[in-house]
């Protein structure tokens, strides 16, 4: 593993405080003094000693730009999501069973193993297809209704529309 | 009966409905592969709606459930996915390859990674469906 510079150190340390402060405020739901203080010095040691465990982002990601970008990834995923249930539902009622399942790959232009992550979380919620591995930029995809083997028509099919977002989020 | 009753009933009836679906679906299904996509996504869907419905009904007390169950629900959405795929990338390594159709050998591209002949391995035998 390589060893960060100060600056990735730093950046790590606030926006693990920051989201473990968020957490710890919808959690308590209050404001009372005496809990947010509380919420402060246990949300700042935790994310002093996690420095090298989360390798989320930098600061880049508070761009107003990219919060615009993930509420609208958010939504495009929950519409994908019931997309996705109402066609496990007709694969599951149909009494023929209208499966035609098998593995295709693709490549991704991802940088970052915690967009990688991201988009394969993502590819398992979304209509049909189930993310197996990650093997350097290449996803293994479980397609539960195979239209295509060539990588290249799995991309367009599969991951284009979340990948297009998630390039400007996360580049 | 009052209106975050109502909703929050109709949420948590279209969350039973998910997950029963996601239960008939791990029945029917022929393989381990096409058992994990009927489970992944309707346990993930239904969960998550079945906790906003708790949340929903809860909120004529207080505001603050709605806030738990929303960090909650984001949990799950991270979690889920996650654990489906550890699930079906193990049965791939144990030499559980999947259902296909026929007799189409290129359906399966994660073979030439995964499915090489290892003799120290001493896993149970090859190409059965559980």
């Amino acid at each position: 593993m390589k060893s960060l510079t100060f600056n990735e150190k730093l950046a790590r340390f606030f926006i693990n405080w920051l989201f473990l402060m968020i957490v710890w405020i919808a959690f308590t739901t209050s404001f009372n003094k005496q809990e947010v203080i509380a919420g402060v010095f246990v949300t700042m040691l935790i994310s002093f000693f996690s420095i090298p465990l989360f390798t989320c982002c930098t600061f880049k990601i508070l761009a107003p730009k990219r919060i615009f970008y993930m509420v609208y990834y958010l939504l495009i995923f929950i519409r994908e999501l019931i997309k996705s249930n109402l066609d496990v539902a007709r694969r599951v009622l149909t009494p023929s069973l209208p499966i035609n399942p098998g593995i295709v790959k693709f490549k991704s232009k991802l940088p970052t193993d915690y967009s990688k992550m991201v988009l394969a979380n993502s590819i398992t919620l979304t209509p049909g297809t189930l993310s197996i591995d990650i093997i350097d930029d290449t996803f293994y995809i479980h397609w539960i209704d195979v239209k295509t083997t060539d990588p290249e028509e799995a991309y367009t099919e599969i991951a284009e529309t979340f990948e297009k977002i998630l390039l400007k989020i996360f580049v | 009966m009052s209106i975050y009753e109502i909703i929050g009933g109709i949420l948590i009836l279209i969350g039973a409905v998910f997950l029963f679906l996601g239960g008939l679906g791990i029945y029917r299904m022929p393989d381990v592969y096409n058992r994990l996509q009927a489970g992944t996504k309707a346990t993930t869907l239904g969960a998550m709606s079945l906790i906003l419905g708790v949340g929903v009904v809860k909120m004529e007390d207080s505001w603050t459930w709605i806030v738990k169950m929303a960090i909650i629900i984001i949990f799950i959405a991270f979690s889920n996915p996650i654990s489906s795929h550890a699930l079906a990338r193990a049965m791939y390594h144990r030499k559980r390859y999947p259902y296909i159709k026929g007799d189409a050998k290129d359906m399966d591209a994660y073979r030439e990674v995964a499915g090489k002949d290892d003799p120290s391995d001493t896993s149970p035998d090859e190409g059965e469906n559980i």
